[in-house]
């Protein structure tokens, strides 16, 4: 990826369009334990699409391999028709915990790895969530939410084509969540990038998410679109009813 | 507000007068003090402890001679020397084993065996080995140096949050960036309480070896003193040795101040 604009303060600089996810046959396994059997899923460009399924299900290591952090044992995913190999350049990470680094302030962690000539980006990030105005601080002095916009803002920096989420609200409290959730869809509105977020919070999912996907054993139990009208409302009944029926079908067994 | 009106005129007459920095000095002055007086009136032989004024005739003759400055500079040279080649090795290998399993397999139990010997226990052999020359000393003080550099670098390396590099990664940083923006700086916390440890047996090694077998150095003065009775003398050399140990724990103070800020340790606000 190469940026050749300079970035406006007002609005962001360039549409980047998210990337094609194509999942086939997907197996992943550690010794005797299967933790992905033969999953297959595909997922079009700028869709956000939320995996959720009990703790110990193969969410996150479908998110892993997503991000390039571990090898498939058989199958493949193929990115905009190319096969992965490797660590997903294209793609960013937003962790359970923000994962920042001390010893840097909030700007810096933001213009991590960033070339010379892209820093004047970091900015116009932490403008997006926010925190422009904590730029000098010290992350430590920063409360949990706004670890997490910071995490958020570093990795929006790089205009990724994809954004994995791997239960980024899930240590925050249910006000700062709600705000939280808020500020993912409009950026993922602005920037189009393809997003998936994977949570054991249902609702969270069904607020946010295209399509619900449930795992189960490691395969798909449940592939479901949500056709609601966006920002969502909690008290959308028909929201309440998708919630309960995917709360249903995780709980079944 | 009149309370508030009170209080500020009462802060108004404290900051005139800096306590805090005052406080903390009136026990050494008063034990000094006391030490003067009953060496004047004689409760206190001479010979066992010299009064505090006649410690500071010595050094202030020392100094004039020129004997003191001598002295000083030869022990600093051989402290420094040893620091640095004990340092340096202590550095490399702790980095190495630190980022590399199979340096640490091949190589971490020989260090950890060596380290369990107390260097100082060493001297026979090192004067067999090397004479009585510099070299010697030299050698205990790098070897002294060595181990706690070592460890502390070693396990601050090892101690990192295996999510910050795994998040360096997944933000394509190379291996070398990975080094130089998260491994380096987060063991840097760990490697300055290894320095720390280091630049006090640095000291504590030098004192040692100077005593024993030394044509010069602090050490060799003290000793030299001693044998002519000269208690004044060796005071003036204890009391360098706590300064140049001071010295240096002061330089890693702001050594700390500069380059982790962040840390916890600094009391950051």
């Amino acid at each position: 990826m190469t940026y050749t604009q300079t970035p406006s303060n007002q609005t962001h600089p360039q549409t980047t369009y998210g990337s094609h996810i194509w999942i086939n046959n997907l197996t992943k396994s550690y010794g005797e334990l299967t933790v992905l059997d033969r999953f297959s899923l595909e997922i079009s460009p700028g869709e956000f699409v939320a995996i959720v399924g009990k703790s110990g299900c193969g969410k996150s290591t479908l998110l892993r391999l997503l991000a390039g952090l571990e090898d498939p044992s058989h199958g493949e995913i193929k990115l905009d028709g190319q096969r992965l190999a490797g660590l997903n350049t294209k793609a960013r990470v937003m962790f359970q915990d923000a994962r920042l680094l001390p010893w840097r302030n909030v700007l810096e962690n933001v213009s991590l790895g960033l070339s010379l000539q892209a820093r004047p980006r970091s900015h116009w990030a932490l403008q997006q969530v926010g925190l422009d105005n904590r730029a000098k601080d010290w992350t430590t002095v920063l409360s949990g939410g706004q670890k997490q916009r910071v995490a958020l803002a570093r990795a929006l920096v790089t205009q990724p084509n994809l954004l994995l989420l791997d239960e980024p609200l899930g240590a925050l409290d249910a006000l700062t969540r709600i705000d939280m959730q808020r500020l993912i869809e409009t950026l993922w509105q602005e920037q189009q990038f393809t997003a998936l977020l994977v949570t054991h919070d249902v609702e969270e999912a069904v607020v946010l998410a295209d399509r619900v996907v449930v795992i189960q054993n490691g395969r798909i139990e449940l592939d479901v679109a949500v056709n609601l009208p966006r920002p969502r409302d909690l008290a959308n009944p028909e929201l309440i009813r998708l919630k309960q029926e995917i709360l249903h079908r995780i709980l079944k067994k | 507000m009149q309370t508030i009106r009170r209080r500020n005129t009462f802060s108004n007459l404290t900051t005139a007068i800096p306590w805090d920095n005052i406080i903390p000095w009136v026990m050494p002055a008063a034990l000094i003090l006391l030490w003067q007086v009953l060496a004047q009136i004689g409760v206190i032989n001479s010979r066992i402890l010299p009064a505090p004024t006649e410690v500071v005739q010595a050094a202030i003759r020392l100094t004039l001679s020129g004997e003191l400055f001598k002295h000083v500079t030869i022990s600093a040279w051989r402290a420094v020397v040893g620091f640095l080649i004990g340092g340096s090795i202590g550095l490399f290998f702790g980095v190495l084993n630190g980022v590399s399993r199979p340096a640490e397999l091949l190589a971490d139990s020989s260090i950890q065996m060596v380290r369990n010997i107390p260097h100082l226990a060493m001297i026979p052999l090192v004067i067999l080995w090397f004479g009585i020359g510099d070299e010697a000393r030299i050698f205990l003080v790098a070897l002294g140096v060595l181990f706690p550099i070592y460890v502390n670098t070693f396990y601050g390396i090892r101690a990192i949050d295996p999510g910050l590099i795994e998040m360096g990664r997944v933000y394509g940083l190379n291996r070398r960036q990975l080094f130089s923006q998260i491994i380096l700086p987060g063991a840097l916390p760990s490697m300055l309480v290894g320095l720390r440890y280091a630049l006090g047996n640095m000291w504590l090694t030098l004192i040692v070896a100077e005593t024993i077998a030394a044509s010069s150095g602090i050490g060799y003065m003290a000793m030299n003193a001693r044998e002519f009775m000269q208690t004044d003398v060796v005071v003036v050399a204890i009391l360098l040795y706590a300064l140049l140990g001071k010295l240096a724990d002061s330089s890693v103070r702001w050594l700390e101040k500069v380059t982790i800020a962040w840390h916890p340790s600094q009391n950051l606000k």
